[in-house]
């Protein structure tokens, strides 16, 4: 399997609305999110200041018109569409591309920041 | 101009010494001279004024006016534990008591004054005090363990503070006043009338009019140690129990170094200085309680104050004088407002009095005006003195007095806020700062809050009964520059936390959703829905994972545990009051073990076990509850534990079952989903092994019952609890208690701690008794039957989740393989127990493990 496929993950209604589950990608715990317009967003777990893969567990909200996630370590936000850092401009975690088919999440191939 | 440096002395480091040593610092005074600050007691300068409140802080650092022990200008020596034992004029030197002799080209004494003990027999024996000094109060305190009884001589203000003190150490406490009234200085008859009432109600037996002919000992035979005081006899033959006395009957100037060196003294002590504050030798001055400009002692702090400044322009070759100052005097003496400024006894030709006396509520005001009505000269205020912020400075400034000067002393007085207050108006006079200067202060340094406008102004660092006056300014300007404070929790509310509370509770709001629509914008954040699923927790008691409140929840509440630096998780089973029995400890045991957890003792008297994968948590909590163990709440903001010490079962000194009480209480308040972590303690006995003055709520054993404490945290800034009531029967300690932590849920900020919140709230403890003791606003009965329906519906969170198949959904690793572990963590293992490897980067798993579509 190669970082470009699509892979199915789990169907959309199994995501629970601004809340995040884990799941295993390309060999990595990636970090899928619904927020409250049912877009979903895919974002590696690992929170690169924590060092701990746990970016699913975090509060999903928005600042401004900024959909984010705040990891439940130390609270850094980062951005669910681009994995940007809110916080620190220098960090980022990767995003994924996400499509939903026939009710089914699928998760793509890494989005270049 | 000169230009050979020159040294000056100032002999005490007290409160007045200090003030001298920072102007002359922050004014330039240490461009010529350098100065060697000379000081008898063990520590630098402390805040006197509020003595008594080193009972309740946490070490004596927190009243120090130096906290960093050194002034940080080299050219000020600071020699502590020292004392000037005389002074040369000959040769201008001082000695000092470790032999040194130090030259000196300026002098100033600022040696403050010692208590007076009157010459009564008995007054040398174990267990008499004077009340002065950090070490006194220590000594006091001490001696109050051992005792039930305790005496002060002297209902002066000073005399009130000591007896507010022993009533806080727990004694049953005597004053025995010679005048026939309570202050007799401040104070007119009706107003020391009042004053006893209400004194009286707290307890504190008064004699008035009663001489202290001597004080009584013990003798061996009786059993008690001899040279021990029993009590004290009166002078019409009566005698008062006490095995703590404390004398104030006044002080007397420290002029003694003065006396000895030729220096003139006032006919009542004090060294005589001029309007300069300088003594007959041009080179010595004195400041402060030892000093005694135009014959007259001051002893209050502010007139000292003003004798530092005044010494430090004359020596910076300006002018400036001391003539006189305002002697006002505000406390809060055992809960109650009095108050006495300017011309209280009406002394003034034609002098008139406004009085206002409500006796059941045990309130006296007395305003004396100007023989043509268009002047206030002074007053009194007894039981409620909230009118003083405003009332002083009309004094002080001379302005015209409205139409109807009795509202300004009528209950609800409209003119209290309103009263506009001329520039000049001195607002705070401990340091001498007027309204015009706090305003301007206040725009210059774009002051925001009350902490910075203190610091910037001085204004309300000293007995802070300025504080309401100056917070109003602080409003006053920021709203003038069209500024706000900021009151929203965050960027989508412009509500307080409270506001958010009482909103919830009016519209009966149960879901995020229709809250953030209604009075909010944006989808909220880590900060507002926590806050908000607290709220909803606290007045629903619903389950914190129920469909509509779990995706709100902070990190920990959300599994139900609390993570760990490698998102693991600890797991904390309710141990109440930290009593376990073997068999439980057994099953604690072998889960760990069965599971391979780290196992470790808290600090709150129970057993955590660490880094369960979030997976493994329901089975974990599957073993524990069918053992009989809930929830511990260790993640929760709410209730963690209530901590006991043996007490009366087993424990020689026990007074009462301090164990029982401890486990009642934690099982009464266990789930009560609160601002921030509440921590409880009970103690046996005073000995407080619990430690139970430092949790929010804390409650020691006393012969009749329990006193109860609350406010107190360790943590960074540690405070120790305050007593709210003593003597209580367990029935009034539980409505205590639940009226307390209610009303603290219902109005602190989010992740505000009981110390905190108290320091917000205008009145502080006091205004906490009311509500809460004497249910001031009458919501005693609603706050009760809030706490009674929580203790109905309160389940077991872990129980409720193990059954609910919706609630166990969330614990799975990943989503599509449920059964992999994350990678991610890996623990190695020291001392014989696992602990969390250090990762650097993601793990990358590649195709090697197996994964299945759904
Ligand atoms: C486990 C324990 C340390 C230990 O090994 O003994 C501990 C561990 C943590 N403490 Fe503590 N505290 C523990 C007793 C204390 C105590 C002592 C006590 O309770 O008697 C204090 C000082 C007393 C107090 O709270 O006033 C204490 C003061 C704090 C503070 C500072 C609070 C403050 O107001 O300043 C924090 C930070 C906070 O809550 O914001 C904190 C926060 C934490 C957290 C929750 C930090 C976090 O969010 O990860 C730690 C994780 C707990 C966990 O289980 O993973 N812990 N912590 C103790 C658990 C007690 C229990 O059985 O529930
Ligand atoms: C319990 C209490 C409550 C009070 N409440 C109020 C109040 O509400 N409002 C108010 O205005 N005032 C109040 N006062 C009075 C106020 O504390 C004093 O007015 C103030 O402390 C005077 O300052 P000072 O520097 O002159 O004297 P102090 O603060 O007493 O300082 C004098 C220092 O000099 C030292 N010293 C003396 N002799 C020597 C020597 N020979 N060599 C070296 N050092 C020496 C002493 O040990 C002492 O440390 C209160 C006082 C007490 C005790
Ligand atoms: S507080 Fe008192 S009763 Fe409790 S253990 Fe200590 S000495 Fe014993
Ligand atoms: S009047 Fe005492 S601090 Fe302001």
């Amino acid at each position: 399997m190669t970082q470009e496929e699509w892979q199915p993950v789990c169907p959309v209604e199994e995501l629970e609305v601004e809340r995040g589950v884990t799941a295993l990608v390309h060999g990595q715990a990636l970090a899928i999110f619904r927020t409250h317009d049912d877009s979903v967003y895919a974002l590696g777990n690992y929170d690169p200041f924590a060092k701990a893969s746990v970016l699913a567990r975090g509060i999903v909200g928005t600042r401004g018109d900024v959909p984010f996630v705040a990891s439940p370590m130390h609270k850094h936000a980062f951005d669910l569409r681009t994995g940007r850092c809110l916080d620190d401009d220098h960090v980022a975690v990767p995003s994924y591309e996400v499509k939903v088919v026939d009710g089914l999440v699928h998760v793509g191939p890494r989005l270049l920041a | 101009m000169t230009h050979t440096r020159k040294t000056l002395v100032v002999a005490g480091h007290g409160m007045v010494g200090h003030r001298f040593v920072q102007a002359a610092i922050e004014r330039g005074l240490t461009e010529r001279f350098d100065v060697v600050v000379v000081g008898e007691e063990p520590r630098p300068a402390y805040d006197r004024v509020a003595l008594t409140s080193f009972f309740s802080a946490s070490t004596a650092d927190e009243l120090s006016l130096l906290p960093e022990g050194q002034y940080d200008d080299p050219r000020v020596r600071l020699l502590l534990d020292t004392t000037v034992t005389a002074v040369d004029r000959d040769t201008r030197t001082v000695a000092l008591d470790d032999g040194q002799l130090l030259g000196f080209d300026v002098l100033v004494l600022a040696t403050g004054a010692a208590p007076f003990v009157p010459p009564v027999p008995g007054r040398d024996l174990d267990g008499c005090f004077v009340y002065r000094t950090i070490e006194d109060l220590e000594a006091i305190r001490e001696a109050a363990a051992m005792a039930t009884t305790g005496a002060v001589i002297g209902g002066g203000l000073l005399g009130l503070e000591a007896a507010n003190a022993l009533v806080q150490l727990g004694l049953d406490t005597h004053v025995v006043e010679m005048a026939p009234r309570l202050m007799p200085v401040q104070l007119d008859p009706a107003g020391g009338a009042t004053l006893v009432r209400h004194i009286e109600k707290l307890g504190v037996t008064v004699h008035t009019g009663a001489a202290t002919s001597s004080v009584l000992g013990s003798d061996e035979a009786a059993g008690a140690p001899a040279g021990r005081v029993t009590g004290l006899a009166l002078a019409e033959g009566a005698t008062v129990p006490a095995e703590v006395v404390v004398f104030s009957a006044g002080i007397r100037p420290r002029d003694g170094l003065a006396r000895e060196c030729g220096l003139d003294v006032a006919e009542r002590g004090g060294v005589l200085v001029d309007e300069q504050c300088r003594t007959r030798d041009a080179g010595i001055f004195a400041i402060g309680e030892c000093a005694a400009p135009a014959g007259r002692m001051y002893g209050l702090v502010a007139p000292g104050y003003q004798m530092a400044e005044v010494v430090v322009d004359v020596l910076l070759d300006g002018l400036g004088g001391f003539t006189g100052a305002d002697m006002s005097t505000k406390l809060k003496l055992l809960g109650v407002d009095v108050a006495s400024f300017g011309d209280a006894f009406a002394t003034t030709d034609g002098a008139l009095e406004l009085v206002f006396a409500d006796a059941v509520a045990g309130i006296y005001k007395k305003l004396v005006v100007s023989a043509d009505g268009s002047r206030l000269l002074g007053g009194v205020l007894v039981g409620d003195a909230s009118a003083y912020g405003v009332l002083r400075p009309m004094v002080s400034s001379g302005m015209d007095l409205p139409e109807n000067p009795e509202e300004l002393i009528l209950p609800a007085a409209r003119g209290t806020a309103q009263v506009g207050m001329p520039d000049g108006a001195v607002v705070c006079s401990c340091n001498n700062v007027t309204k015009g200067t706090i305003c301007s202060t206040i725009d210059a340094q774009g002051c925001a809050d009350l902490p910075c406008a203190k610091a910037c102004t001085r204004a309300g660092t000293t007995c802070g009964s300025c504080l309401p006056v100056v917070k109003n300014l602080l409003t006053e300007r920021l709203e003038a520059g069209g500024r706000r404070v900021a009151t929203g929790i965050c960027e989508h509310f412009d509500l307080t936390r409270q506001e958010l509370f009482d909103l919830v509770s009016v519209h009966g709001y149960r879901r995020f959703d229709d809250i953030v629509e209604a009075h909010g914008r944006g989808r909220g954040c880590d900060v507002c829905k926590p806050a908000i699923a607290s709220i909803l927790a606290s007045q629903l008691n619903g389950h914190v994972l129920d469909a509509d409140t779990a995706a709100l929840q902070d990190t920990n509440d959300a599994y139900l545990a609390n993570i760990q630096r490698n998102g693991t998780y600890s797991v904390v089973p309710r141990v109440p009051g930290g009593e376990i029995t073997p068999e439980k400890l057994i099953v604690i045991g072998e889960v760990a073990r069965d599971f391979g957890l780290y196992t470790k003792i808290t600090g709150g008297q129970r057993i955590d076990l660490f880094g369960a994968r979030m997976e493994e948590l329901p089975a974990i909590w599957r073993r524990l509850v069918d053992a009989g163990f809930e929830s511990g709440h260790a993640y929760g903001k709410s209730l963690r534990t209530v901590k006991s010490c043996v007490g009366s079962t087993w424990c020689r000194y026990g007074v009462q079952d301090s164990v029982q009480l401890a486990i009642d209480l934690e099982l009464r308040y266990r789930g009560l989903r609160s601002p921030h972590k509440l921590k409880g303690g009970v103690s046996g006995c005073a000995r407080e092994c619990a430690e139970a003055r430092s949790k929010d709520f804390g409650v020691i054993a006393t012969e009749k019952g329990w006193n109860l404490y609350v406010c107190g945290n360790g943590g960074a800034t540690p405070a120790h609890a305050q007593l709210l009531a003593g003597d209580l029967s367990t029935e009034d300690l539980v409505r205590y208690l639940d009226r307390f932590l209610l009303y603290y849920v219902r109005t602190a900020d989010r992740l505000q701690r009981t110390s905190t919140w108290l320091g917000t709230i205008d009145g502080g403890l006091d205004r906490v008794r009311e509500i809460v003791v004497d249910d001031a606003l009458g919501l005693g009965a609603q706050l009760e039957a809030d706490m009674a329906r929580h203790v109905d519906t309160y389940v077991d969170e872990w129980k409720a989740t193990l059954d609910d198949s919706d609630k166990l959904a969330r614990f799975v690793s990943f989503v599509n393989a449920p059964g992999t572990p994350d990678p991610n963590i890996t623990f190695t293992t020291e001392r014989g127990q696992i602990r969390p490897a250090t990762l650097d980067q993601p793990v990358d798993l590649g195709a090697s493990i197996p994964v299945g579509a759904p």
